[in-house]
């Protein structure tokens, strides 16, 4: 459970976050959506410990984040950057081993690397597990990336726009396998997402951030509608349904 | 790659048995005792300067920046120019070298705290200005330096020399066991986190995620830095461009990100550049020209190459 | 009305400087005093003011073919450059006279500046601070070129005086070539509308009608004179050209045929407001120039990196 009370955030002088509370229970996927500066992405690192908390107070599963020694929370919490770029000459496999790191702290044992493996075949990752992450498509990059985070064995993912740079037939296969991460293997995923449409096909819970507050929260079915798009986005988009999906007509 | 690491080795053993042997000329045993200091104050440097220009490079995910260039030997030699200037020329020539050196590494690591931490916070998303904050405060360290040392000295003309290029054929012998003692110490911290640097070299997002605070390695690495930068300038003087030339041939030569596997490798591709160069401008080619401004050459070309090269 | 502002303050400055020196005016005999002023105060003096106006203005030319804030010659190669060829003058041909070397050292200056541009031609719009690196790296390279040729020629106290200026050796009779570069410098300002055109880019100018190649080929001409004349004379001064120009900007704006003269005074007056403090600062004893010079141009660079939300063009 991650529990998020009383978050306030400002930069410089703009008050970027105000007085947001959530629960985030643990299973599936949740979506953060929202116009731009909204707070989804400042929100996202404050519970992820990339920026210090001002105001307020974020647990996960207990663990209080700011005060909790950093390796504990890493057992915990993992989060993909929006910049997969690497300045070192990493290969597949070099990355993915990384996701261990927080439990052999640089030795690691042969249950590392049985979890390693696992993780490679889980994402079928096996051919590639040689190759340098520079000369990778885009989709194997990311790909690659959630690999480490699924060996790194913890509850909660984090993922913070992760298909700006994607194709439809690598986003529709990073949601799908952060989908299956969810029901099949128990993982709770946090991801912000600026194209409103994945957020409905593929979260099972919305919430929608608007100037810093929480304006709705959700599943799919019951927040994206025509009003929300109004109230939220500022826009006359209409919204249909096709398969009991609703289904945004951008 | 443990078999490059060997190959190294041996490159470097070559290296000192030439410098030690080539051209010496007279009683054997006062030539080798003499060359011996020499060659342990440059393998000192070399040790220092790649440890010290490799760290800093994972602290600040890039391969460009060096603590050369961001001005770290500059402002060492300003803070020493300032103690002379403030103790005064009199009482400086009566304190022991040692004590000054290390009064001054613990100077710098003060600086080095405030100034460059400051500048890397602010900095990681302009890169380039940090760049060019780092070349134009070298500048203005050395200025400074050379309006102190006049008014230290106004008659001194050499003092400004020793101020702008390194002497690799004079080495500070007498500040050599203090070096030595800090060089370890240094290096032993270094080689315990060096898995840490690992995750570090990662970038802050990840190195977060993995449970490795990227700004308290900062702090330790920057401290590191300036410890092993501060024995390097004050053994043989300012080498802007060296580090930056270890670190791209040790990148080239060892294809791996493991710091246990570079650091080593680091150290060695600095010993072979620094003993055999010296050797052969020194006693090879009986050149006039220190190996310095060669080096200097060397690696200003290298970085115009990597600042190009990255705009594709 | 600026102008005039400037000029009165440059007048007083500029008598200043005339009182200053070793030897006290008041002490000496009436029929001396003459003579000192003549051979020794007033040539320094009139050097100062030359070369502060010729850097400055180089300096904005080359900003104007650059199309970037942040260059001038001094950080940009054309000084190393220059001093590369007063070393080859004197090297292949000892005892050369002055004017060879100026000419020779204007030649070799013109090809760094060729080559600088070469270099920062390939670079991108979107990084603009990349090129003030580029130079300053660049610079530092031929730097290091020239001083490797000095320790082969066993001339290496000779570019210890060119790499760091300073006014104390100008006497009647050997600053005279600084006039030439007060005329290049006086050229420019009669065609400073071409240059502000070109300040637009290529495309731009040649729209307008104008002879691109030509004129960017004249600038740095102009240019390559002026570091040649003032690197065999007084040596390296750095970073006039770069933050003069800047400030002027700010005051004045972009339109050169208005902000060259201010350029030019404001030029004048930092370089002889350095020399009257390094004469000052150690009395009897002198801190060159180009130390001053070194550290307030450095400090001033710093502050317009950070200082302003606007960096080049």
């Amino acid at each position: 459970m991650i529990d998020i009370d009383g978050v306030s955030y400002r930069i410089g002088g703009q008050q970027i976050l105000r007085d947001v509370s959530l629960r985030i229970a643990p299973g599936g996927v949740v979506a953060l959506i929202g116009p731009n500066g909204a707070g989804k992405s400042t929100l996202l690192s404050l519970i992820a410990r990339l920026q210090a908390l001002q105001s307020g107070r974020i647990s996960v599963n207990g663990l209080p984040v700011g005060q909790v020694a950093d390796d504990a929370l890493a057992r915990v919490l993992a989060i993909l950057p929006q910049d997969l770029t690497v300045t070192s000459r990493l290969t597949v496999r070099d990355l993915v081993g990384f996701g261990r790191y927080p439990y052999h702290k640089g030795r690691p044992t042969a249950q590392d690397d049985a979890l390693v493996a696992d993780a490679l075949r889980s994402f079928d990752l096996e051919d590639i597990a040689g190759r340098v992450l520079e000369t990778l498509s885009g989709g194997q990059r990311q790909r690659a990336f959630v690999a480490m985070a699924y060996a790194q064995d913890t509850a909660y993912l984090l993922l913070d726009e992760p298909l700006n740079n994607l194709d439809i037939a690598a986003s529709r296969a990073l949601m799908t396998r952060l989908q299956m991460l969810a029901a099949e293997k128990g993982r709770t995923v946090i991801i912000v997402l600026h194209d409103i449409n994945y957020a409905a096909a593929y979260a099972d819970r919305i919430i929608a951030l608007k100037e810093g507050q929480v304006i709705a929260d959700g599943p799919p079915r019951q927040i994206i509608t025509d009003g929300l798009l109004q109230d939220v986005f500022e826009t006359g988009a209409k919204v249909f349904r096709v398969d009991d999906r609703p289904v945004v007509l951008v | 790659m443990h078999g490059r690491i060997a190959a190294l080795g041996c490159i470097l053993f070559a290296a000192c048995a030439a410098y030690l042997s080539i051209g010496a000329r007279g009683d054997w045993e006062f030539v080798l005792a003499f060359r011996a200091q020499k060659l342990g104050g440059l393998l000192l440097v070399a040790v220092a300067m790649s440890w010290a220009t490799l760290i800093f490079q994972t602290i600040t995910n890039n391969r460009i920046l060096t603590p050369s260039i961001m001005g770290f030997d500059a402002l060492y030699l300003l803070l020493l120019s300032a103690m002379v200037w403030g103790l005064g020329a009199q009482s400086y020539r009566a304190l022991p070298a040692q004590g000054l050196m290390a009064a001054n590494v613990v100077l710098l690591c003060g600086a080095a705290l405030v100034l460059f931490g400051a500048l890397l916070r602010s900095g990681r998303d302009d890169l380039m200005r940090m760049v060019l904050t780092g070349v134009v405060l070298s500048v203005l360290f050395r200025s400074i330096t050379a309006y102190l040392q006049r008014m230290i000295d106004p008659n001194e003309y050499a003092v400004i020399q020793a101020a702008s290029f390194a002497r690799f054929s004079a080495v500070a012998v007498d500040l050599l066991l203090l070096s030595a003692l800090l060089t370890l110490l240094a290096c032993a911290a270094i080689w315990q986190i060096r898995h840490r640097l690992d995750v570090l070299a990662l970038g802050p997002v990840l190195s977060t995620s993995l449970g490795e605070d990227p700004t308290r390695g900062q702090w330790r690495v920057l401290i590191l830095v300036a410890i092993l930068v501060s024995v390097s300038t004050a053994l043989v003087g300012p080498v802007t461009f060296f580090g930056l030339l270890v670190t791209s041939l040790t990148y080239q030569v060892m294809n791996t990100p493991r710091h246990a596997l570079l650091l080593p490798a680091a150290a060695l591709m600095g010993g072979i550049i620094l003993v055999g160069g010296q050797t052969v401008m020194e006693r090879l080619l009986g050149l006039a020209t220190p190996l310095s401004v060669v080096v200097e050459f060397l690696g200003g070309l290298v970085f115009l190459m990597l600042l190009l090269r990255r705009q594709r | 009305m600026r102008i005039g502002l400037g000029l009165l303050v440059l007048g007083c400055m500029a008598l200043v400087s005339l009182l200053i020196g070793v030897i006290d005016l008041t002490q000496t005999n009436r029929s001396d005093v003459w003579p000192l002023i003549r051979d020794s105060r007033f040539p320094r003096t009139v050097a100062t003011l030359l070369t502060g106006a010729a850097l400055a203005i180089a300096g904005q030319i080359m900003q104007t073919i650059a199309r970037n804030r942040f260059v001038e010659p001094m950080t940009a190669g054309t000084g190393q450059g220059a001093a590369l060829g007063i070393l080859l003058s004197v090297a292949l041909v000892p005892g050369a006279p002055l004017g060879l070397q100026m000419g020779l050292a204007s030649a070799t200056a013109l090809c760094s500046s060729l080559g600088f541009f070469a270099l920062i031609r390939r670079l991108p719009p979107t990084q603009p601070l990349l090129v003030p690196l580029v130079g300053l790296i660049y610079g530092g390279v031929i730097g290091a070129a020239v001083t490797y040729a000095a320790y082969q020629t066993d001339m290496l106290q000779f570019i210890e005086i060119w790499m760091n200026g300073e006014f104390s050796g100008t006497l009647r009779g050997r600053y005279e070539l600084l006039w030439l570069a007060g005329l290049a410098a006086l050229l420019s300002y009669l065609v400073a509308d071409q240059f502000s055109i070109l300040g637009l880019g290529e495309q731009v100018s040649l729209n307008l009608g104008l002879r691109y190649r030509q004129v960017v080929l004249l600038g740095l001409i102009m240019i390559s004179i002026v570091s040649g004349l003032t690197v065999v004379t007084v040596g390296m001064i750095p970073f006039v050209g770069l933050v003069v120009p800047n400030l002027i900007s700010r005051l004045a704006g972009d339109n050169l045929r208005r902000a060259l003269p201010l350029t030019a005074i404001a030029g004048a007056g930092l370089v002889l407001a350095a020399d009257i403090l390094g004469r000052l600062v150690i009395y009897p004893f002198e801190m060159p120039v180009g130390t001053v010079i070194g550290i307030v141009g450095a400090l001033m660079f710093l502050w317009l990196l950070y200082g302003s939300t606007r960096l080049a063009r």
